[in-house]
């Protein structure tokens, strides 16, 4: 136990236990881009968990006497060429915008901090390999990975999920990598090494929390870069398919109808828009408040 | 200099290969047989001793490291294989569509340039004012509108309902605003924010201030003094931009039914032309690599103290 409690204490403020205690929070609230940020990502959520009872209409209730129809007060934001509505149809696709945005990040962090420990704690040659691997994926541009990845496994949704996760495991490698090289040495981590703590112990209780702040703000604005990168790619239609409510999807559809129903992309592009400003704002707001020198 | 320039151009030899291995290995990754991905639609229907035929025929039966590196020998020769769709040469598809895509992404990075720079230095100038408030609020929606949207939104406006420009199409000046616009604005976010950050940390040098006190004007010291130096860090910004344009581009030709290489791209994954698609990815990987490479030389050529590093 007593290395426990050694480990504990010595431990220094960091990521999320920071944002907790006090100065961060504070510079975070009063941070006004950030709090609309924090708000507009919650407003997001509520959407997306209670769509059945927010939406007016079934997402995918054709109704093919009222087909295109311009925003009245029956139908907000329209229909579209199936008669379906597109409010009811943009609420919705907060669930699967959540969802692109969620997944990738997740499973990308998860990878991506693996391979950061590892290549961190281990150097040497485990590390070149790693992190020349990092590089190449680094050296296409994103969206080119991620097409190149979606060509290889073929369109769909799930494809695109791996090919949007895969684009951004090179950052969190190397973010979580350089905090471990800095923190290996410090005193808490050589402190829990002299009480006899393993690697697998020093990496998951010593360094990985020491990488938190960090991952939290990469995966923030990660979130933001996903949701923007599935629709782009369901744009293309490579991504989500129809008849599923997707905002990407939705304007792959609607330019067919320009320029006489133009409100079949407004509203989707608006909420692509919206929710990936959210992100980028709460993500800011977070890297300004852990990090007040950046 | 010539030995940074060497030195630059020996270091992109893993990279380079790197990327042949992700672009060979994306056959590999591809469901079911090599051969049908290879082939397409011809190769279906085919009896299993056809396959094995094909299969041998195409060296697809020997080791993958023997594999790679015929594949390699192929590319270092300028044969990225031949299109299942149109049997042409994958590169001569690639060589007749760069032209397009080279001109919709250096007009859209003048573009970028030029209001991401204008746009941070304002800012600079006239930190904690509307302008300055201003150009945050438009960088932030350069990093979170959608390409795809603002380029609609703009085709929308500007051709179909104002009738000014064409909404898609290829051949002249007119019809390269809308889609240059649309992927440049969007890049222009990026390098306005570091244009700011790093001219305001000009402005308060030490030798802008004795310019000042020497009685420069201030249109003098913004743009003599202060930018030259600032726009040292937006020149490295540039080249990290151009993969983001390059995406951008990639939707953007969509958008706007532009004959580029990412469209080719977009066409050849949807119709499984697995050799055009490794073809495109590589090419269009290594001109992002090269242009890097390009914006590192120019960033030395500025900052001689880059090179002795």
């Amino acid at each position: 136990m007593s290395d426990q409690v050694v480990a504990f204490d010595s431990a220094p403020a960091t990521g999320l236990a920071r944002l907790w205690r006090g100065a961060a929070a504070r510079r975070f609230r009063r941070n006004r881009a950030a709090v609309v940020g924090l708000v507009l990502v919650l407003l997001l959520v509520l959407v997306a968990a209670f769509a059945p009872l927010l939406a007016p209409y079934a997402p995918d209730a054709q109704n093919l006497r009222a087909r295109l129809r311009p925003p009245s007060a029956e139908h907000w934001f329209g229909t579209d060429e199936f008669g379906r509505d597109i409010l009811s149809r943009v609420i919705f696709g907060a669930r699967i915008s959540l969802f692109t945005g969620l997944v990738p990040v997740f499973a990308a962090s998860v990878v991506g901090t693996l391979v950061g420990l590892v290549a961190g704690f281990y150097r040497g040659r485990v590390d070149a390999v790693l992190m020349r691997l990092m590089d190449v994926l680094l050296a296409f541009p994103s969206l080119l990975l991620a097409l190149a990845v979606v060509g290889a496994l073929g369109p769909g949704l799930r494809n695109a999920v791996i090919a949007v996760a895969v684009v951004g495991v090179p950052g969190y490698a190397r973010i979580v990598r350089s905090v471990v090289i800095a923190a290996r040495e410090e005193e808490y981590v050589q402190a829990a090494r002299a009480l006899g703590a393993g690697d697998g112990r020093l990496l998951l209780r010593e360094l990985l929390p020491a990488a938190f702040g960090a991952l939290s703000v990469q995966a923030t604005l990660g979130i933001g870069f996903a949701i923007l990168s599935m629709a782009g790619l369901s744009f293309l239609g490579l991504g989500v398919q129809p008849p599923t409510s997707d905002w990407g999807e939705m304007l792959s559809r609607g330019r067919r109808f320009l320029p006489d129903s133009g409100w079949l992309l407004l509203y989707p592009g608006a909420a692509i828009s919206l929710t990936v400003l959210a992100f980028n704002l709460l993500g800011d707001g977070l890297r300004d408040a852990l990090d007040p020198r950046g | 200099m010539t030995l940074y320039v060497l030195r630059r151009l020996v270091a992109l030899v893993p990279v380079l290969l790197g990327v042949t291995v992700l672009v060979f290995v994306m056959l590999w990754l591809a469901p079911g047989d090599p051969v049908l991905a290879l082939l397409g639609e011809t190769a279906q229907g085919l009896g299993r001793e056809q396959l094995q035929a094909l299969r041998e025929a195409y060296g697809l039966d020997r080791n993958p490291v023997v594999q790679y590196f015929d594949y390699l020998g192929g590319v270092l020769q300028g044969d990225l294989g031949t299109s299942v769709r149109s049997s042409q040469p994958v590169l001569s598809e690639l060589l007749s569509r760069f032209p397009a895509t080279l001109q919709l992404a250096g007009a859209a990075m003048a573009i970028a340039i030029l209001v991401g720079v204008t746009l941070g230095v304002l800012a600079a100038v006239y930190q904690r004012t509307v302008v300055d408030y201003l150009a945050v609020v438009v960088a932030l929606l350069g990093v979170s509108v959608p390409v795809f949207w603002s380029g609609l939104l703009l085709m929308t406006l500007f051709a179909l309902q104002l009738g000014w420009l064409p909404a898609s199409g290829y051949g002249t000046w007119r019809h390269l605003v809308l889609p240059a616009a649309a992927v440049g604005i969007s890049s222009s976010a990026f390098i306005a924010r570091i244009t700011r950050a790093s001219m305001i940390e000009t402005l308060r040098a030490d030798y802008v201030r004795t310019a000042r006190a020497k009685g420069v004007p201030d249109h003098g010291v913004t743009l003599r003094h202060a930018l030259r130096n600032a726009l040292l860090p937006v020149v490295t910004v540039v080249g990290l931009e151009f993969g983001g344009l390059l995406g951008g581009a990639v939707l953007t030709e969509t958008v706007f039914a532009w004959p580029g290489v990412g469209r080719l791209l977009v066409d050849a994954i949807t119709s499984r032309d697995l050799p055009l698609v490794q073809g495109a990815v590589l090419f269009i990987a290594v001109v992002f690599i090269l242009v890097n490479l390009l914006v590192d030389l120019s960033y030395a050529l500025l900052n001689p103290r880059v090179r002795y590093d």
